[in-house]
């Protein structure tokens, strides 16, 4: 196969898979302690929608990201105070929130912008630019390497590092240290946590704390470093996709990634086969994109399903947690 | 804190509900005045366009329509004891079932048996979608929640194919099958009153708001009023009770979730049978998620359901008049209110709660005191 081709696919795939990564990592961070989060699409377009509206109005990227970070945890904060301090269904919070961010981000973008809710394009200064071009452009002269490495894996925007470092980040946090224990513990038996002294709400609230983050890191990507500005429902179902890859790799941060890295290269894949005919021994006919574009979610619903390993939720995924006496 | 509270029956079923509406609506008058329009003026307008005209009227009545269906959809699943997020998924699925009988059957028979024909297939094309997350459900364990979200998105992807290389017009620019043939079209309300000497303005209200009210009446006969209704709500109210009783739940997880895609799948004879003539992407737009919202502060039975979804063919009427009148508001606005609406009455349902039991004791203890 081409080389060039292959280094734009890596390169696309990562790309793609970024906002899927750092959102699916969100999801792990909460649902191991016991919070179901169905509100990832949106808590990352309310923080899209505040990158970029922040961006537009000052001009700085650092309030742009602050604002995209402050979003995500605020709504991470009402998910809690209705589900953690309040016995709220989580199911049902998330598909509020999801629709509390469809329609605020619009309103707000229509009355402040007046664009239809789009905001204004982002100058290059309040954008990510790319990293390590240098080390791309050395590496043009050299065969294979020079394609697939230099085309593929460098020149990207720093959060495509941010969120593949951010891998490792929380799973060092889930499985190597004692608060990782501890979340992991209050999504599988919350009593016990309980009786050991520790705080149940507070382990939870944390975890949504991060969660939030996450969602802001996800939401500023899309603005800050893939579109030049906000667009109405820009985040168009990443956030379940998300969801998803988090299922797929079985609630754990690394397996996550590798679904989001899978997902992410379906779509990329499903971009370029637009309008590409079969080959003839395949029949030939045009490409069905739309069923790689639906293979993420089908693969899911069949691991769930059981019949390609076992993916199993923490046990107190869901449920309200009632302090008795 | 967050311990249940008890409250008298007349609270918990009138009082809070409004409470948390009242919430919700006070939170979107914020979000209204924050982008420089005054509330009330909005909800002036709102109601006029809702309700204001007969024309106006009409377009409420058919945006409840779709409500009431998908409604009753979340609503019996609920009774069964399941979340069933796939009625978005599941009109799709019945609007593809009603659009393939109507090129079918059309152009062979009369409306007399062509409708009837175009109802059951969109029950039966809607309860199909929704068995699949169903039996994976009573069989292999796998949340209902995620599966229909999934079939959600497979869903639009499978009828966006069938639209694109099978399905389409191959004369039309646009994405949409060919129209229906006249059989295949559901008579509209004018029709049907103008038939009766009433003279009503042409608007997309359908026969189908009958079809809703029907619908509304046999949920609440099969819920409370039969035996099967009474095993399915046993089972969606203690699963092991139920069973020890003597019910198998599996059948019943299969039955909610049929009946449920069936009453979703009902969108597709008010958007496609009544209205459009011809099968489209995207005729569902969010009516499903809508149907979540109109069911919780229905409390989940019909009757709550059928003014639920009133009060939101309201506000989608009226918030489309809006943004003619008022420029600056978008009619997301009322996407918006409908997220507060799940957000409170929904998800922070109970919050309000120990606040009016409070209010309750207060004003018990005089009349206890009397007693004493």
């Amino acid at each position: 196969m081409d080389e060039a081709l292959i280094g734009g696919l890596i390169a696309s795939t990562l790309r793609v898979s970024t906002p899927l990564i750092l959102c699916a990592l969100a999801a792990v961070l909460s649902e191991r302690s016991g919070v179901i989060d169905l509100g990832l699409e949106g808590k990352m377009l309310l923080s899209a929608f505040a990158a970029g509206a922040t961006g537009a109005l000052t001009g700085s990227l650092g309030l742009a990201l602050l604002a995209a970070l402050v979003v995500g945890f605020a709504l991470s904060m009402v998910h809690g105070y209705a589900c953690v301090s309040h016995t709220g269904d989580q199911v049902v919070l998330g598909m509020a929130l999801t629709m509390i961010a469809a329609g605020l981000s619009v309103v707000l973008g229509i009355a402040w912008f007046k664009q239809g809710g789009q905001t204004p394009p982002l100058s290059d200064a309040v954008r990510l630019g790319p990293w390590f071009t240098g080390a791309g452009e050395a590496l043009k002269g050299v065969p294979v390497v020079g394609a697939v490495v230099g085309g593929g894996l460098l020149g990207h925007n720093p959060l495509v590092y941010a969120a593949l470092l951010l891998v490792p980040g929380v799973w060092w946090l889930l499985y190597r240290t004692r608060a990782g224990l501890r979340l992991r513990a209050t999504g599988e038996n919350p009593a016990m946590v309980d009786a050991a002294g520790l705080s149940v709400k507070g382990l939870r609230y944390a975890a949504l704390a991060g969660n939030g983050l996450l969602c802001g890191l996800a939401g500023s990507t899309l603005v800050l470093a893939q579109n030049a500005n906000f667009v109405p429902n820009m985040t168009a179902g990443r956030g379940y996709m998300a969801l998803a890859a988090m299922i797929f790799g079985k609630w754990h941060p690394v397996g996550a990634l590798w679904a989001c890295l899978l997902f992410g290269f379906l779509d990329a894949v499903a971009i370029r086969l637009q309008g590409v005919a079969l080959p003839a021994a395949l029949g030939g006919g045009a490409v069905p994109v739309q069923a790689i574009q639906a293979l993420p979610y089908v693969l899911t619903v069949v691991l769930l399903a059981g019949f390609i390993g076992r993916s199993r939720a923490p046990a107190a995924l869901g449920v309200p947690y009632i302090k008795t006496r | 804190m967050s311990q249940p509270v008890e409250l008298p029956r007349w609270m918990d079923v009138g009082l809070l509900p409004l409470v948390n509406l009242a919430l919700a609506l006070a939170v979107a008058a914020i979000v209204v005045a924050v982008v420089g329009l005054n509330p009330l003026q909005v909800l002036t307008l709102l109601a006029k366009g809702a309700f204001g005209s007969a024309a106006g009227l009409s377009y409420t009545l058919y945006y409840a329509t779709t409500f009431v269906f998908t409604g009753l959809a979340v609503a019996v699943a609920f009774h069964g004891g399941l979340f069933n997020i796939g009625g978005e998924g599941q009109a799709m699925l019945g609007g593809l079932g009603c659009s393939l009988m109507a090129l079918w059957a059309g152009p062979h028979a009369g409306p007399a048996l062509v409708l009837p024909l175009m109802v059951a297939a969109a029950m039966v094309f809607g309860a199909a979608w929704a068995a699949v997350p169903g039996a994976l459900q009573a069989w292999r364990g796998s949340h209902v929640v995620i599966t229909t979200i999934m079939f959600n998105f497979i869903a639009s992807a499978l009828l966006a194919w069938l639209l694109v290389n099978v399905l389409k017009d191959p004369g039309s620019m646009s994405v949409e099958t060919a129209a229906f043939p006249e059989s295949a079209h559901l008579p509209g309300m004018h029709q049907l009153l103008g038939a009766l000497g009433i003279d009503w303005p042409r608007t997309p209200l359908n026969l189908s708001l009958l079809l809703a009210v029907a619908a509304a009446v046999l949920v609440q006969l099969f819920l409370w009023r039969s035996r099967a209704g009474y095993e399915l709500r046993a089972v969606g109210f203690s699963p092991d009770a139920a069973h020890y009783g003597g019910i198998r739940p599996r059948g019943q997880v299969m039955l909610a979730m049929g009946l449920s895609g069936a009453l979703a799948g009902l969108v597709g004879i008010n958007e496609l049978a009544g209205v459009q003539h011809r099968l489209l992407l995207d005729f569902v737009v969010g009516a499903g998620f809508t149907g979540i919202a109109v069911s919780l502060i229905g409390r989940n039975h019909p009757v709550g359901i059928v003014l639920a979804a009133l009060l939101f063919g309201a506000l989608f009427q009226g918030g489309a008049e809006l943004a003619f009148e008022i420029p600056g508001f978008s009619r997301d606005m009322v996407t918006t209110l409908q997220g507060l609406i799940v957000l409170f009455s929904g998800a922070m349902a109970q919050v309000a709660a120990p606040a009016l039991a409070q209010l309750h004791r207060v004003l018990a203890r005089p009349a206890g005191a009397a007693h004493g």
